[in-house]
């Protein structure tokens, strides 16, 4: 099967500054790919090049066509929905209007259906859908950003380091989440992450990104088993 | 930005020569942008600086200008000793009106300010209060002679005058900004909440930005009343709080230059504006002010300081996801 | 009795204009997070263009809906043209480009129509010749207050209800996010332009025949309107009209008991500005909570 997303030479920057240095990675139909790499090695760039963020060269297709140079909303628009860092809620308007706001590029008659079953998963968000997104705690905003992303039926999903500021117990209830989405909806994922353990687990491909390259990559399982890996994120 | 003794004395060549240059009523338009600039570096100190929006300094500037007045024409105070007077009055009332104010923000603010401008006004015409302020006729002046016999023009004298009062204060906000003070007052401006968790105290930092700003402006005022030899309640429309807004955001906030090249922009373009079109002067203008905000989005001063930096901080914004207008945040108040 | 009771319907009857200005800037505001300075003058261009129309022989509905289709293409044009390249400026540049723009539609009006005053026709004045509600409202006013408060309930329901005004409300929040979501900043930015231009010439053409038109119509009614604006929250359009009719209402009792003709402006703006000291975000203001 082909790959869902493929990029290729990926450069990518800020300005006059080069984040990535021409970077290769893969995300299988279906299933979930994992970056990981420490703080400023690029991971966040990487995603938001995906999204058309940033100015970019080499390429990167997504379900056949190029996407790289098309903007952000088109991007959107075909099928790709980003969970960006700091989760990039509209904290003035209320946990339901974000959330018809996920759904805002579907034109079919299933939207409330799919709200229906989104309360369903988070409970905390269908207590508090007329409340302004703002007064959230962090780990429903996330869980609020991760809702309406899954709101548009996207076939990719990028989600970027949704453990970021989270306590541990909360971050392990957004990983079972995780797993869950991508048991049940068969949406592929690309998923970046400083916290390794959790990410490897569910992640069938896996990237180590140091200073906007791509040290290793492969297979989730070899991944976890390396060496370097091992010293630097995984602690043994 | 460049330093040193070289560019001291070609400053100090440039600011003396339309003595030589000028005569008369050119001399005088100068006298006066140089107290508009004067205005103008007020306004920075308030809206540049700590980002609060000011479209009511007209108002300061008129108070200074009126305590001039008042003093030389009713109680015969000499017109040297009346621009401290002047800044006492403006600071005072900067800082109660700062007080309050300061729990504006953004339009709200603006509008306050601009209330001001346009109150001031209707106050100077009260009939109530004409024994003092002259009503609507205003106050005029006799013109002050050059002291001690020097051989120079009422004009000349007056030019050397102003910029004698203006240079130091034009020290002092550059001493002040790029102090302890002036961080703080970026720090406020730019991210408000870190810097109330670093111990900037917000309230007296505003309130005394503010009451700075308006002694500055209140100063200008009085320059200016003092080269016209005339006050009156409609010398100061709201209209003069908006174009030393224009010649703020012209310039460039932040910057001494700034302040003097929005203070020419506002000085002369209008008379410019009125050669190019007679019928619709406005529209000149208005066309002249876009434009100059196109080629120059941070201002004349900003272009020329921030050449080679232009692309790196577009390039940081670019990095945040957000445009960099919304002064670095992505959320507005 | 009899004396307040009169000055109090004067007050709304003005009160009715500044809403209505105040609407146009209200929407702009939620659409864009701009603060428009040339409504004023973008509507008395509007309302000349109306009174050219109806003078060319076309009848007076016809003018009208003409002018609201051209003010708004105007109004997108503005956003388009002139702001869009100003995204990456300082947010004081774009106010400057709006003076500018005010300096600008003022001049034209003068330019193009002189400045010599006009009339401009009702479309309520057929309606009852002696005025309503005992004389002290006219037909027409009444008529305006009607149309203001029906546009009103429009834009209402508009931002509330509909995909297109959720989406225009996330844009000014959030470009960013916006984006990722699919939504089309540009054109939301745009239709929020014609939107307010389309109202602004609406109030223009219902304010015309009251104030009678001349270049400087708007110009203390902007700063009215604005005031009304933001005493009710100048994110609120509901807020926002209330504001208006209330500073209209202010300024008349303060002026008619209070300080008279000369001084009313000054209290009108003392009485808003102490309101706001007490409740910063206006009256109806949303104000935004967010945890750190």
């Amino acid at each position: 099967m082909p790959a869902l997303l493929e990029a290729r030479g990926l450069r990518a920057g800020y300005g006059a500054g080069e984040v990535l240095h021409g970077i290769f990675f893969v995300v299988d139909t279906g299933g979930v790919t994992v970056l990981l790499g420490a703080n400023g090695a690029g991971k966040t760039t990487t995603l938001r090049a995906v999204s058309g963020m940033l100015r970019t060269t080499g390429e990167i297709r997504f379900d056949g066509t190029r996407i790289e140079g098309r903007a952000t909303e088109d991007i959107a628009r075909l099928g790709v929905a980003h969970v960006p860092d700091g989760r990039g809620t509209f904290m003035e308007l209320t946990v339901a209007e974000n959330l018809r706001l996920g759904a805002y590029i579907r034109r079919d008659r299933g939207i409330a259906a799919d709200l229906d079953r989104i309360f369903a998963y988070f409970p905390a968000l269908g207590a508090r859908s007329r409340q302004q997104a703002g007064t959230l705690s962090g780990g429903e905003q996330q869980m609020l950003a991760i809702a309406r992303a899954l709101l548009s039926r996207p076939k990719l999903l990028l989600l970027d380091e949704p453990s970021f500021g989270l306590a541990p117990l909360v971050v392990r209830e957004i990983f079972a989440l995780i797993q869950r989405i991508r048991a049940e909806s068969g949406t592929s994922i690309l998923l970046v992450e400083q916290n390794a353990t959790l990410a490897l687990a569910l992640a069938d491909r896996a990237y180590l990104l140091e200073t906007g390259r791509i040290v290793i990559g492969g297979a989730a399982d070899d991944i976890a088993r390396d060496e370097r890996v091992r010293r630097a994120y995984l602690g043994y | 930005m460049i330093a040193g003794r070289a560019s001291l004395l070609a400053g100090a060549a440039v600011l003396l020569a339309p003595l030589f240059l000028f005569t008369g009523y050119h001399l005088f338009e100068l006298t006066l942008t140089v107290a508009t600039a004067l205005a103008i570096l007020g306004l920075d100190l308030v809206t540049g600086h700590t980002g609060q929006i000011s479209l009511g300094h007209g108002a300061f500037y008129a108070i200074g200008a009126y305590v001039t007045a008042i003093l030389m024409a009713d109680c015969g105070v000499p017109y040297w000793a009346t621009p401290p007077a002047s800044a006492l009055v403006s600071a005072a009332t900067g800082f109660a009106i700062g007080l309050p104010a300061l729990r504006l923000r953004g339009h709200y603010l603006a509008l306050t300010t601009f209330a001001l401008a346009v109150a001031l006004p209707q106050i100077l015409k009260y009939r109530g209060l004409e024994g003092l302020t002259g009503g609507v006729q205003g106050v005029v002046l006799v013109q002050p002679g050059p002291p001690f016999g020097l051989p120079l023009t009422p004009d000349q004298w007056l030019y050397l005058f102003s910029l004698a009062v203006a240079a130091p204060l034009f020290l002092l906000v550059r001493n002040l900004t790029r102090g302890r003070i002036g961080l703080a007052m970026v720090a406020a401006r730019d991210h408000p909440l870190a810097a109330e968790a670093m111990g900037i105290d917000l309230a007296w930092l505003k309130t005394g930005a503010f009451a700075i700003s308006a002694m500055i402006t209140g100063i200008a005022g009085s320059l200016g009343a003092i080269a016209v030899q005339f006050v009156a309640p409609d010398s100061f429309p709201p209209l003069l709080s908006i174009f030393l807004f224009v010649g703020l955001v012209v310039g460039g906030i932040g910057s001494a230059a700034g302040a003097v090249i929005g203070a020419l922009f506002v000085q002369f373009v209008p008379d410019l504006a009125e050669q190019v079109s007679k019928a619709a002067p406005g529209a000149v203008y208005g066309i002249a002010l876009i434009a100059v905000l196109y080629l120059m989005p941070q201002g004349a001063a900003g272009a020329l300081a921030s050449l080679p930096q232009l692309r790196r901080r577009g390039a940081l914004a670019a990095a945040r996801g957000e445009s960099p207008s919304r002064g670095g945040t992505g959320h507005v108040e | 009795m009899a004396g307040l009771l009169h000055q109090l319907l004067s007050g709304l009857a003005s009160g009715g204009i500044y809403a209505s200005v105040a609407l146009a800037l209200a929407t702009i505001y939620r659409a864009t997070h701009h603060v428009n300075f040339a409504q004023g003058e973008m509507a008395t261009l509007s309302t000349y263009v109306a009174l050219a129309l109806i003078g060319a022989g076309l009848p007076y509905w016809a003018s009208f809906a003409l002018t609201v289709v051209a003010s708004f293409a105007i109004g997108v044009a503005i956003e388009r043209l002139l702001l869009r390249p100003m995204a990456r400026a300082p947010a004081l540049s774009s106010v400057g480009v709006l003076i500018g723009l005010l300096l600008i539609f003022n001049s034209l009006s003068g330019w193009l129509f002189g400045y010599t005053i006009k009339t401009f026709p009702s479309p309520f004045e057929a309606a009852a010749a002696g005025g309503l509600l005992g004389g002290y409202l006219s037909a027409h006013e009444l008529g305006a207050t009607a149309v203001t408060l029906a546009m009103l309930l429009g834009v209402f329901l508009f931002f509330r209800h509909t995909k297109t005004g959720l989406a225009m409300r996330a844009a000014a929040y959030n470009p960013a996010s916006s984006r990722l979501v699919g939504i089309r900043v540009g054109r939301m930015l745009a239709l929020g332009w014609g939107l307010a231009a389309a109202i602004g010439a609406v109030a223009g053409m219902l304010i015309a025949p009251t104030v009678f038109l001349d270049p400087n119509m708007m110009g203390g009614i902007l700063l009215y309107a604005f005031a009304g604006a933001l005493l009710g929250g100048i994110d609120n359009p509901l807020g926002a009209v209330l504001g208006g009719f209330a500073v209209g209402v202010i300024e008349n009792l303060a002026g008619a008991y209070l300080v008279g003709t000369e001084l009313k402006l000054t209290l009108a703006l003392l009485i808003i500005v102490g309101v706001l000291l007490v409740r910063p975000a206006g009256l109806f203001g949303r104000v935004v909570v967010s945890r750190v």
